[in-house]
């Protein structure tokens, strides 16, 4: 009987190395992988929230036409009435936040116009397009037309 | 060796130390939006795009896309009427400034905008050998900025082109479905100026929205459907030609 477990010291001592293997793995696991890991998913959940959280350049539609129900009205009507704001005036939501003091710049009408209105063949049928030296003959496009509803003659006007 | 009760009350709380450190993990509080309501998509409308860039112009403002790099881009397709296998493409600066005139006369001429296809089984996550590259519960790859190593084994294994080595960043990058703008009630900066509509993003978890209509009465097409990536980017009006 003693001399079956006379040994068993060294049982012991294995199972002891073998411990502290188990601890230094699970704390160095724990210390490498982020808190936020599993969060959301088998990735770091912080990742997900730093996205999240990045600023907002374009406000969206739905801002301006919170402050320029008069704009929002004429484009309705028109055939811009798809055109989202930003798309001619660029980013705009430092103004949405700021209006007082960041000023939009208005866009050049000659280069606007033409990035969607200039011939191309491979335009659907039935888009507008024009070559625009030998539309306009050197003119500004809003003489004629007005860019929020942009019908023949609608020049002008606001 | 015995282990004496001294002993054993000194592992005890060494052990109950590190028990502590593995549980630690507690989430952040959850941001003011369910992913879990949402399954983003999107609608892109071959018949509508008339190639203004102006989405790729949107994006690189909204997301700093560093210039000569694309997280969208739009194409201009031709080809002879029965040259289906051999389309000519061009992309100059990825659209962004439009498209010049173009001499070629004849054939079917087309503009294809094109993007991260947010595939639900995406080759770009399964190859990345340290899961930086994740799925959300919405339905959105996204890169983890951080984790990323910068091997590019994803950038080769998009099948539709859609990922770069960001110059300044070091890491892969690409489009996020404006993942912070659509987690905030936004559509992303691509639909929100695309002046005809080609291009909307769409919940397909939404029981409301239109897409679902759209899809039952519409041709519609996913990009190489035969790779099985599970592309949720809807092509109205896509010609056999497209790659």
């Amino acid at each position: 009987m003693s001399g079956r477990f006379k040994d068993s010291a060294h049982l012991i001592r294995v199972a002891a190395v073998f411990l502290l293997g188990a601890v230094v793995f699970v704390a160095l696991r724990a210390a490498v992988i982020p808190k936020s890991f599993g969060q959301f998913g088998p990735y770091r959940g912080k990742a997900l929230l730093e996205m999240q959280a990045r600023p907002v350049k374009f406000a969206g539609h739905d801002v301006c036409e919170g402050c320029h129900p008069d704009v929002a009205e004429t484009k309705a009507k028109g055939v811009h009435a798809h055109v989202n704001c930003e798309t001619c005036h660029g980013a705009q939501a430092k103004h949405a936040d700021d209006p007082a003091t960041v000023k939009p710049v208005l866009p050049e009408v000659a280069k606007l116009c033409v990035r969607c209105h200039s011939e191309n063949i491979a335009k659907p049928n039935g888009f507008p397009q024009v070559n625009a030296a030998e539309h306009s003959g050197g003119q500004d496009c809003k003489t004629c037309h007005q860019p929020h509803s942009p019908g023949f003659g609608s020049g002008g006007k606001k | 060796m015995n282990l004496t009760r001294r002993q054993v009350l000194l592992l005890l709380p060494a052990a109950a130390a590190a028990w502590e450190f593995v549980k630690a993990g507690t989430p952040d509080q959850a941001p003011n939006y369910n992913m879990d309501e949402h399954w983003w998509g999107m609608l892109l409308d071959i018949t509508k795009c008339i190639g203004c860039g102006s989405c790729v112009r949107a994006c690189a403002t909204e997301n700093d896309v560093p210039d000569g790099y694309f997280r969208t881009w739009v194409e201009q397709y031709h080809r002879e009427d029965w040259h289906i296998e051999a389309p000519v493409v061009s992309s100059p600066d990825g659209g962004k400034n439009g498209f010049p005139p173009g001499k070629v006369a004849g054939g079917k001429n087309f503009f294809v905008p094109k993007m991260c296809n947010h595939c639900v089984d995406s080759p770009c996550t399964q190859v990345c050998p340290v899961g930086a590259t994740y799925h959300t519960a919405d339905g959105v790859v996204l890169v983890d900025y951080e984790y990323c190593l910068g091997c590019r084994y994803c950038i080769q294994a998009c099948p539709y082109g859609c990922r770069f080595f960001h110059p300044t960043k070091h890491t892969a990058d690409k489009c996020t479905l404006c993942y912070h703008r659509i987690s905030k009630g936004l559509t992303t900066a691509c639909c929100e100026n695309c002046p005809t509509g080609a291009r909307q993003l769409a919940d397909l978890k939404n029981p409301k929205d239109p897409i679902h209509e759209f899809l039952k009465t519409h041709t519609v097409q996913v990009l190489k459907p035969h790779l099985a990536t599970g592309s949720k980017m809807f092509y109205n009006g896509l010609d056999g030609s497209v790659r």
